[in-house]
Order: structure tokens, then C-alpha cells, then sequence
């Protein structure tokens, strides 16, 4: 069954091409289903593969395809082959069942859109990448599926073109990915160079064989560039700003992209690659340390957002701080779960945001909601159960994985990534429910015209919203604490210094037996006290959020404006970009090629350019006399320049 | 005596004598005359050597020469012609639509 | 005086090249003797297909040696074997991209078609060259031919004015080749390229200054030929300038000719003078792609910008050539077929968007064609994508083969300009993919007229660069294979 494993690539790749080439003369139906009906069977598949894997005893549980010989040259020889191990078949899992589901929500939701051939069209291509991201065996491929999620995440948020918003959030999350995929091809060089290899089994091996020193330069450099590629794929600090800005695109391209998969590439790298970065303390500290105070700053940013899908994405850069944090402390099985309840609970946020902004006819402002209970039952409830899978409520998923991250935060790491960690996630309780009460309860604020048309979504739409919202019920019991299914079935790959040491440590040591319960019960009343401190806000007392905003004016404009993050890399970065470009230029150049260009050095080479092609100035006699210069420096370059 | 140098300089002479004239002159056809003074500035040399190394070989060549000489001139001729006709001039700082 | 016996006259061994010959005189005769009736010249077309199909059935090389004939002026090896390959192919894609293109713009004259064969008889005969007089009667042959297809558009004074430009540029261009072909003569006593390479590997390398003068000027010639900075300045005004089916021809068959010779003449002849010429070639590189990135940002016309580009490639082609190991040069072979493919599949594009009296080749036109012909805009993003060496296409690969036959060789520095200058490329690449999917349309377009050749030129391009690119490792064993040759 193992074998199959190339088939899961296959469906997608079909359906983007199918749907690139004959989408604009087929039907939207046969459309949404081919492309639905692909990611199904990919799903199917990624199942059949795992159970398969399932049948293997865990310490072989190792499967590679090798599909051809790609590039060789001399020593560097890259093939493209799969490799299928629990950490993959976790990812691709999550990747092709919540995709299925987000694909089935979108053929209801898409529905009157133009460009519904094209959508459906960029949405598989990703699915592919992703499943190439996650499924390769080589660095080389796994950049490569790693620029083309980046590619159709660019494409998706720009989908509205038209908007320029949109096209100018999708320029922004282009530019800023490359900052941190320079980062990652430039480490993954590095480990060429290091290790005569980019085929991860033999690098890892040459890691396990113990040639390397811990804490050694090559090693930290290595794994430092791989962590900026991944705080530019997975919006960690400072490369976080284009994740807000990307909401521009559909909701459940938010969903599926910039919620549940893509920006999870990160973490599933960093898990990959866990045997380098166990071998770097420093690079660890720097994961934890950027992964908390993520965490703590988007979270804070989270509190006075009055869009409802920029809520939700400074909720998924906080989220992802805590994958990371789980990562840098060395709990990589605590990340992974985290990403993957993540994955259920947050898609289902988005959808069922989404679902209210279809039933508003594309409002987004939660300002102008509230009071939707009645109006749309399926969606409230679906949006309850996710937020209270968020925030931390025993026994929804969110709860399992977000108490796991705390506790090993503080057994391996320190008591100030707990706390940190832990003051993040009485912020996190109480935005989430914030923007529950302010969508769904209270008096309706919502206008006429919109009311008019305030509808429930259809069954494609609800039924993604009800089978994410068991999963993000039931998502918890596969890593729960005890019986953990999820930590034995990663363990071949992430090591079994996951968390049974931890708890061994902390039965036998100073701790106590005691320690993981108690702190259950901690996370509990945080997450309590944060749903408390909501409910009084925006239940009991509407006016006292007002008031507080305005006792507190300066820090609430400080949040409302995100710290002012855009605005300081706008006035260290581009603004001297392109102030040097103007000023000092000014002679030479003229004004019309400043069209906003956000990339100030193509468009100092453009003016290099245009500079430049005067010297093609049309005459023969010139051209001929360059041959002459050229002849002349030749031959003194032969005969003298020895 | 006149040896072998002697007719290298000759012929180095006459090419960059030629190599001048293509870079000064306006006319395509004295420009095009200025080339073929290149070519035989080599056909000297090949000659020189050829009978100074006594191998064939040199001389052979300048055959070939001569006779991509003339297709040259066949051809570039013809292109002149259909120049002048469009432009009714053959100056070449007049042809120039196509720059930068 | 040699001896020249008549068993080295190998007629077989220039088979395809006799085929060729034939055919273009089939052509002409068929022309002359059906004109009146055959208005449309299809025939002519399907004659010259057939004409290349059969000198590309007939190209045979022995396997792992070089057979040489016509008392050794003429090898053929696995190495002019993978050249004709290419030239069989940028012939016959030119001619297929030719058909309906010469006769909306009514040059359809049947000496188009025998011209093209005759010019690539001439690269046929520059990549089998074994001795300097082969490689330039080779080089006279393909120019000649093609000076007068730049010019064919008669009644056109733009076309005119490109073939006057590449003409004289050329002729004087040829000069300069000859005059080094006369000292490397003189000082070395012969025009055989392994006779050459004994006489310096016995003087233990070059130092005397008319030897290595006559080695400037052949570079010279040839970096003419293959479009090198700064010999260079021709190509955007004849590319502009000429039919654009030409332009396309062009831009690949004699470029790969005169790598073809460029590699056989350095390596074979000059290969232990390896140092005399690597650091002229290494500046030239340098030049060549920066000059032809940074302009190509600057222009509107698009024939103009993959004229350019076609510079900037030369420049890639260079870092391979100054590598000069073997990666180097399969390297070469395997990137001059990418670009076979992907280039004439950009012009092929560009065709079919032209009609009479307009050619339609300004960037700004390309807007909203995303919406209009989609199939058409995604073949033109892949080859966009594939010049700018994005993965999984033939550029990336072959850009993958050369940057690292320049880091095996010691030339980092190189190598990571070379990188740096296709970062730079990128920008004017994508950007005909941003006008075609982000920018509304500014005019209409007209009604397309495809005619099947045309479509299957695109489809052949467009398999062979996403073949290339994802399957690019037998044809790799087949180009390294092939580069044993020139040692």
C-alpha cells in the first residue's frame, strides 16, 4: 500500500491541469467536484498509505519512493523520491482531509465568483506543493514545494486583483517570503557543503553518528538559516507583517493557506530537521524565545482587532509562536500536535467566518455585527466549539496540545516562557470570546440592506463547518495525556526523548507526579478567567471596553495599530529605498518609473537599464567600434596580461 | 631582402587600414569595399605563410576566402540595393530607426 | 605538400548534410517549376519538414570515437551529433513557425525555406569543423544565408536596415576572424585542430604573441557570432528588425554553432592553453550576461527584450565555456537544447499574437491576455519561467549544470554573479506574466489565426521544457557522452 504513495501527488496535479486547461469550458459543477473529487481521493489514499504504514513496526516505519533521477552532477545528486514516515503521513493526513473539507466549503462559497475555473485551479496546485513539501526526501525538492506554496499563496491572496489592496498584500507576502527563503536556500547549501548531501536520511544519520559537536558554529549557522526561512513561511517576528495583510484573499484560501497548512511549512521543518537543531542549544533558545514572544505579541495585537479575519490572523501567528516554542524547548511532539488540532480548530474558525461574512454579503467588520445567533444556528455553533477549542476548554483539542506546549515550556525550559506562554493564552480566551460575543450575542448592529439578505450558508458549506468542528472536539483525545497515541506514532521520527522522559522526569524528580495535572487545572481557570473577563466586557457592560480603550488611549492605539510594525519597516526599509532612489537619482532619472515600486533595487537596475541602452544608439559606425575596443582590449589582454 | 615580416607588416598594415575605413566612412559601399581591403589584407598573410611554411594549406584557404568574398559581395550588394530603394540613400548615419 | 588520397573522401559520413542540400535545391526547383499554380506553398513547407526528418533519421556517429573524413577536416562525433540534433530541431520548429507567419506578411517566397536549409548545412558543418577552413566555411555559409533572411521582408525598410546592420557588422566581424585564423596559420603551421594542439602542447603552451594575438581575434569572431558583449551590439536591432520566425531561428541555431565551434576550437585546439584565454573569456562572461540583464529590464518591445535576453544567455553559455571541464561543456549542450525549446517557443507565441501590419510586439499588448487566450498565456509563462531558470523547468537545470561546472572548476565568484544575474532576470521575465494575468486589457486583440504547425511548434516546446526539466537526466548522460569527445 506503500507504493501508492506517488498516486497522493498525482490527484491534485491532475486536477489543476484539467481545470488550468478545459476549466473555462467545463461546468461549475464538474469544476468544484473535479477538484474536490481529487482532493478526496488524495485523501483516501494518504489513509490507505497510512494504515499501511500502521502495519510496520514502529522502528521500520521508514518507506521511500524513488520516482527518477533528477539532477546529478558529480557528487550533488538529487532524485525525486517520497518519503513516507509517521511525521509525513501526520502531515499529509491533515493537509489532504482538511483540505478536502475546504475545498467542499468553497464550491458554496465560490460560487458566484468569475473566476471560479482559476481558483479551484490555483487551490489544487497547492495542494499539491504542500503534499510536495511535506512528502519529499531531499532538501532540494522540499524547497522546491516550498516556493511553490509560496508561489500559490501569492497567486490566492492576489485573486482579486482587481482590488488593489489585494494585489498589493500578495506583492507584500511575496517580498517578504523571499527575505526568508534566501534564508533557507542559503542553509540549505550550507548543509550540502557540510554534509555532501541534501538527502535527509543521510544527513540526519551523519547527525545520529555523532560527527558533529553540540553546539558547533556550522551547525548553528545551518539550523539559524533554516529558522528564517521558517519565520518567513510560518510569520514568526520580524517577518510576520504580510500574514495580516493576507487576508485580503478568499476566506477559505485564509483557511486552508494561511491557517492550516502553509504556515505550518515551519514547524514541519523544524520537526524534520529536529535531530540538527537538538544539536544547537543557542538556535534552540532563539526558536523558544522568538516563538514566545510571537505568541505573546500577536495575541496582544489580537485584543483590539475589529476585522474579523485580522483577528483570526494575529490568532494564527500567536498559535504558531507556540509550535515554535514547543520546538525551541525540544517538545517537537507538542509542536506537531499543537499544529495539528491547530489546523482543525482554526480552519474551522475561518470557514465558519467566512460563513458569516457570505450571510452579511461581505462584511467584515465585527463592529458591525452581533446578535447573529438566531440568524445563522449552524455557524454560531460551529464557531463556539472552535472557540472553545482555542481558547483551552478541557476536552476540546486546542485544550490537550496548548496545555502539552505549557508544560514542557516550563518542565524543559524555564518558568518564563511559562509564564509568558501562559499570559498569552488568558489573552487568547479572552479576544476569541471577545469576538464571539461581539459577532454572535448582544444587539444587532448589523444594517438594513445586509440584513435583508442575512441567510444560513448552504450544505456544502455547513457541512465542512460541522465535521471541522467534531474534529476539533475530538482532535485532543489522539495526543492525550497518558494513552498518547499521537507522541508513540511520531516517535520513530521526532525521537523518544519526546515526552514520557519528561514525565518520567517528572514522577521521579523534583516536580512531583503531580505537577502535569495541576497544571491542567491551571490552564483551565486562565482560560476561564480570560472567557470571564469577555463576558463582563462585552455582555454585562458593553460600555466598559470603551472606557477602558480610553483610559487607556496610548496602549490601545499602540495595539490598534500593531505596535506600528508596517510603519517602522516602511520607514527603515522602503521609505530610504526609495527616498536615495529620488533624491539622489534625481538628475539622472525621471519620475514616472517611481510607480510605488516596492522593490527599490530592481528598479535602480531597471534605471541602470535605461541609462545603458542609449549605447545601442542605432549606428553601424558605433557598433563597429565597439567590436574595435573590444578587439583591442582582447589582444592586450592576451599578449600582455600575463 | 624582403622576407616574411615584411609582408606581415604589410598585410597588418592594410587591415587596419581597412578597419579604419569601416569606422570612418559613410558610404555602406566604400564601407563594404573597406571590409573586402580586410579580407585581403589576410590573404596576403596566408599567402606569405603559406609559401614561407611550404604547405598548402594557406593557399587553399585564400580560395575559399575569395569566394565567400564574392558571395558576400553578391549578397550585400543586393541588400544595399534594397536599402536604396526603400530609403534612397545609402549614408549609413541615415539608417536608423532601430536604437536602444 | 600533403597527400591527399581519395579514401578519406567518407561520402557517408555527410549524409544528412548532403540530404539537406538536396532538399534546398528540391525546394528551389519546386518553387520555380510549380510557382504559378501552388499559391499557397504549402508543399514547400512539408518538403523542407520532410528534408529534415530525414537528415535527422540519417545522422549516425560511431559510438564512443570520432570518425574523421575529408583528410580530417571533418569529425563526426557524438558531440556534432548532439549539435546537428539541436540544429535539426531549431530548424524544424523554425519552419513550423514559419508557414503561416510568411504568408500573412507575404514574403512567402520558396527561397525562405531553401535559405533555411542552406543556413543550417552551414552549423552542420561548423560543429563537425575539425579544421579552422571547415569551421569557416561553416560560419559563411550559415551567415550568408541568414543576412538575407533578415532582410526578407523587402518592401520593409526596417527589415532592410536590419539586414544592412547585421551584414556589414558580420562581414567585418568575419574579418576579424579570418586575420586570427591567418596568424594561428602562421605561427603553428597549420588549420587542423589537433595539429594545432600538438604544436603548442610541444612548445609546453603559448608564448608567442602572434599566436596568441590570432587566438583574440578567432574569439572575437565567434563571441560575434554568439552575440558577446561587446560584440553584441547588432543583435537587438537585427532581432527587432527581422521577420520574427527569423528572429527566432536565429536567436538558437547560430548561437549553438558558434558554441559548438567556440568549444571545439578552445578545448580541442586551445585546451592546454587553458589560462591564455579563460580570463578573456571570464570578462567576457561577466559582461555579456550583466549588459544583456540590466537593458533587457529597460525595454518595451518585446522582440528588443528577448534579444537581449538571448545576450544574457550567451552569458551563462560563457560561464560553462571558461569552466571548461566536462560538466562545463555537457552543461552547454544540455542548456543550448533548453533554449532551443524555450525560445523559440516564446517567439512562436509571439507569432501567433502578430498580424499583418501589426506586429503586436509591445509589452504593454500582452495585458489581460491571461483572460483571453489562457493557453496561450500559460505557455508563454512557462517559457517566461524556464528563461528566468525557475524550477521544474529546462532553465533551472540547465542554469543548475553550469553554475556548478563553474563552483567545480574554482570560479565561485563567477558562479555567484551568475546567480545574482538571474535573480536580476527574473524581474523582466515575470513581468510578461504579470501584464498577461494582473493588467487589463489595453487593446483588443484580434481574432487569432492558428494554423496546426504553429500549435505544434508550441506543443512541441512546451513538452520538451517541462521534459527537460523534469526528466533532465538522460539527456544529460547523452550530452556527457558526448563531451568525451573533445578531449
Amino acid at each position: 500500500m506503500l507504493n501508492l504513495v506517488a498516486l497522493i501527488l498525482l490527484f491534485p496535479l491532475i486536477g489543476t491541469v484539467i481545470n488550468g486547461l478545459a476549466g473555462k469550458r467545463l461546468r461549475k459543477e464538474t469544476v468544484g467536484y473535479l477538484a474536490c473529487g481529487a482532493i478526496g481521493l488524495s485523501f483516501l489514499v494518504s489513509f490507505m498509505v497510512f494504515i499501511g504504514l500502521l502495519q510496520l513496526p514502529p522502528d521500520e516505519r521508514l518507506f521511500e519512493k524513488h520516482l527518477f533521477r533528477w539532477i546529478e552532477s558529480g557528487s550533488f545528486i538529487s532524485a525525486a523520491a517520497l518519503q513516507v514516515d509517521p511525521l509525513s503521513v501526520v502531515m499529509i493526513l491533515v493537509i489532504t482531509g482538511v483540505g478536502f473539507l475546504i475545498h467542499l466549503y468553497s464550491i458554496g462559497y465560490m460560487h458566484h465568483d468569475k473566476g471560479y475555473h482559476r481558483y479551484f485551479c490555483y487551490l489544487n496546485l497547492f495542494v499539491f506543493s504542500m503534499l510536495l513539501l511535506v512528502l519529499s526526501n531531499n532538501f532540494l525538492l522540499m524547497f522546491i514545494g516550498w516556493e511553490a506554496v509560496g508561489l500559490c499563496s501569492y497567486l490566492l491572496i492576489g485573486f482579486w486583483f482587481e482590488k488593489k489592496s489585494a494585489s498589493d498584500a500578495a506583492k507584500k507576502a511575496f517580498v517578504v517570503n523571499r527575505v526568508g527563503d534566501f534564508g533557507f536556500a542559503l542553509g540549505i547549501m550550507l548543509i550540502f557543503l557540510t554534509f555532501h548531501s541534501i538527502d535527509f536520511t543521510e544527513v540526519f544519520s551523519a547527525v545520529s553518528h555523532g560527527n558533529f559537536e553540540k553546539g558547533s558554529f556550522t551547525v548553528t549557522m545551518i539550523t539559524l538559516l533554516l529558522f528564517i526561512g521558517a519565520t518567513g513561511k510560518s510569520a514568526q517576528i520580524p517577518l510576520y507583517t504580510w500574514l495580516p495583510d493576507a487576508m485580503e484573499g478568499p476566506t477559505p484560501v485564509s483557511a486552508l493557506i494561511h491557517a492550516a497548512t502553509m504556515v505550518t511549512a515551519g514547524v514541519y521543518m523544524i520537526a524534520r530537521c529536529n535531530a540538527l537543531y537538538l544539536l544547537s542549544p543557542f538556535t534552540m533558545t532563539v526558536v523558544a524565545s522568538i516563538g514566545v514572544i510571537t505568541a505573546l505579541f500577536a495575541a496582544s495585537v489580537g485584543l483590539v482587532q475589529n476585522d474579523i479575519k485580522r483577528v483570526l490572523a494575529y490568532s494564527t501567528i500567536s498559535q504558531l509562536g507556540y509550535m515554535f516554542l514547543a520546538c525551541g524547548v525540544g517538545a517537537f511532539t507538542a509542536g506537531v500536535f499543537h499544529l495539528m488540532t491547530h489546523a482543525f480548530f482554526k480552519a474551522l474558525l475561518f470557514l465558519a467566518s467566512g460563513s458569516v461574512i457570505h450571510a452579511l454579503s461581505g462584511e467584515q467588520d465585527i463592529r458591525k455585527m452581533g446578535g447573529l445567533k438566531p440568524h445563522i444556528p449552524v455557524t454560531y455553533k460551529t464557531f463556539l466549539i472552535g472557540t472553545v477549542a482555542i481558547a483551552g476548554i478541557p476536552p476540546f483539542a486546542g485544550f490537550f496540545s496548548k496545555d502539552e506546549i505549557l508544560l514542557e515550556a516550563l518542565v524543559r525550559g524555564n518558568f518564563i516562557y511559562w509564564s509568558l506562554g501562559a499570559f498569552a493564552a488568558l489573552l487568547t480566551a479572552f479576544y476569541m470570546f471577545r469576538l464571539l460575543f461581539m459577532t454572535f450575542h448582544g444587539e444587532c448592529r448589523v444594517d438594513h440592506h445586509a440584513m435583508e439578505h442575512l441567510h444560513e450558508s448552504p450544505k456544502n458549506m455547513t457541512l465542512p463547518l460541522v465535521a471541522l468542528a467534531g474534529l476539533s472536539f475530538v482532535g485532543g483525545f489522539f495526543g492525550i495525556p497518558g494513552a498518547n497515541a499521537l507522541e508513540h506514532f511520531l516517535a520513530p521520527v521526532l525521537g523518544g526523548h519526546g515526552h514520557t522522559e519528561v514525565r518520567g522526569a517528572v514522577s521521579a524528580g523534583h516536580h512531583g507526579a503531580w505537577l502535569p495535572y495541576l497544571m491542567m487545572v491551571i490552564s483551565t481557570a486562565i482560560a476561564l478567567v480570560g472567557i470571564f473577563l469577555a463576558y463582563q466586557m462585552y455582555i454585562k457592560k458593553p460600555g466598559l471596553s470603551k472606557k477602558l480603550a480610553e483610559r487607556f488611549r496610548l496602549i490601545h492605539k499602540l495595539l490598534l495599530n500593531k505596535y506600528y510594525v508596517d510603519e517602522i519597516y516602511d520607514a527603515i526599509f522602503i521609505n530610504p529605498t526609495k527616498k536615495i532612489s529620488t533624491q539622489v537619482l534625481w538628475k539622472v532619472i525621471d519620475v514616472r518609473m517611481i510607480d510605488g515600486s516596492v522593490n527599490g533595487i530592481a528598479w535602480l537596475v531597471g534605471r541602470i537599464g535605461s541609462v545603458l541602452r542609449h549605447l545601442q544608439t542605432g549606428y553601424i559606425r558605433n557598433y563597429a567600434f565597439y567590436i574595435v575596443v573590444g578587439c583591442i582590449l582582447i589582444i592586450v589582454l592576451a599578449v600582455f596580461g600575463r | 631582402m624582403i622576407t616574411i615580416t615584411h609582408y606581415l607588416v604589410l598585410s597588418a598594415i592594410l587591415f587596419t587600414v581597412g578597419v579604419i575605413g569601416v569606422l570612418i566612412r559613410r558610404n555602406a559601399i566604400i564601407i563594404f569595399m573597406c571590409i573586402e581591403l580586410m579580407l585581403n589584407a589576410v590573404n596576403l598573410s596566408f599567402v606569405a605563410c603559406a609559401h614561407y611554411l611550404n604547405s598548402m594549406q594557406g593557399q587553399l584557404f585564400v580560395f575559399f576566402t575569395m569566394t565567400v568574398a564574392a558571395a558576400e559581395a553578391a549578397v550585400g550588394l543586393a541588400i544595399i540595393v534594397a536599402v536604396f530603394r526603400n530609403k534612397e540613400t545609402i549614408n549609413i548615419d541615415d539608417i536608423n530607426i532601430m536604437k536602444w | 605538400m600533403t597527400n591527399v588520397s581519395i579514401m578519406t573522401f567518407n561520402i557517408l559520413s555527410i549524409l544528412p548534410i548532403l540530404i539537406l542540400s538536396g532538399f534546398g535545391m528540391i525546394v528551389l526547383l519546386v518553387d520555380v517549376l510549380s510557382s504559378r499554380r501552388l499559391g499557397e506553398k504549402n508543399l514547400l513547407a512539408y518538403i523542407s519538414l520532410i528534408g529534415i526528418i530525414l537528415a535527422a533519421i540519417f545522422a549516425r556517429s560511431p559510438a564512443g570515437t570520432t570518425l574523421f573524413s575529408f583528410n580530417e577536416s571533418f569529425a563526426i562525433d557524438n558531440y556534432s551529433l548532439f549539435f546537428n540534433f539541436i540544429f535539426l530541431l531549431s530548424t524544424g520548429l523554425t519552419i513550423l513557425i514559419s508557414h503561416s507567419y510568411i504568408k500573412r506578411e507575404e514574403i512567402n517566397h520558396g527561397e525562405y525555406y531553401a535559405l533555411i536549409l542552406f543556413s543550417t548545412i552551414g552549423m552542420m558543418l561548423m560543429a563537425a569543423g575539425a579544421d579552422l577552413l571547415n569551421i569557416f566555411i561553416g560560419l559563411e555559409v550559415m551567415s550568408i544565408s541568414i543576412y538575407i533572411l533578415t532582410g526578407f521582408k523587402r518592401s520593409k525598410l526596417i527589415s532592410n536596415e536590419a539586414s544592412l546592420k547585421y551584414f556589414l557588422l558580420g562581414a567585418f566581424a568575419t574579418g576579424f576572424l579570418l586575420y586570427g585564423i591567418s596568424l594561428v596559420y602562421g605561427s603553428t603551421g597549420a588549420i587542423n585542430l589537433k595539429q594545432i594542439a600538438s604544436f603548442i602542447a610541444s612548445k609546453g603552451g603559448i608564448s608567442d604573441p602572434v599566436l596568441l594575438m590570432g587566438m583574440g581575434l578567432i574569439i572575437i569572431g565567434l563571441g560575434f557570432k554568439v552575440a558577446s558583449v561587446p560584440f553584441h551590439a547588432w543583435v537587438p536591432d537585427v532581432y527587432e528588425g527581422a521577420p520574427t520566425a527569423i528572429t527566432a531561428f536565429m536567436s538558437v541555431g547560430p548561437k549553438a554553432a558558434g558554441f559548438a565551434a567556440f568549444l571545439r576550437i578552445l578545448i580541442t585546439a586551445f585546451g592546454s592553453a587553458h589560462d591564455e584565454w579563460q580570463k578573456i573569456i571570464y570578462i567576457l562572461a561577466i559582461l555579456t550576461m550583466t549588459t544583456g540583464n540590466v537593458i533587457a529590464i529597460a525595454q518595451t518591445n518585446i522582440k528588443r527584450m528577448l534579444a537581449y535576453s538571448s545576450i544574457a544567455h550567451a552569458g551563462y553559455l560563457l560561464i560553462a565555456l571558461v569552466s571548461a571541464n566536462d560538466m562545463g561543456v555537457s552543461g552547454t549542450l544540455f542548456y543550448m537544447l533548453a533554449y532551443t525549446f524555450m525560445n523559440i517557443g516564446a517567439f512562436a507565441i509571439v507569432i501567433v499574437l502578430s498580424r499583418k501590419g501589426d506586429e503586436f510586439i509591445q509589452i504593454n499588448d500582452y495585458a489581460g491576455l491571461g483572460f483571453k487566450h489562457p493557453l496561450l498565456a500559460l505557455a508563454m509563462t512557462l517559457f517566461m519561467f524556464s528563461m528566468a531558470g525557475v524550477p521544474p523547468t529546462a532553465g533551472f537545470v540547465g542554469k543548475f549544470y553550469i553554475f556548478s561546472a563553474a563552483i567545480k572548476s574554482g570560479y565561485i565568484g563567477l558562479a555567484v554573479i551568475g546567480v545574482i544575474n538571474s535573480v536580476i532576470s527574473v524581474y523582466y521575465y515575470l513581468r510578461i506574466t504579470v501584464i498577461m494575468y494582473m493588467k487589463e486589457p489595453t487593446r483588443e486583440f484580434a481574432p487569432l489565426t492558428i494554423s496546426p504547425l504553429i500549435v505544434a511548434a508550441i506543443a512541441i516546446s512546451v513538452i520538451g521544457t517541462l521534459h527537460l526539466g523534469i526528466f533532465p537526466s538522460k539527456v544529460m548522460e547523452i550530452a556527457q557522452q558526448a563531451t568525451l569527445m573533445l578531449k
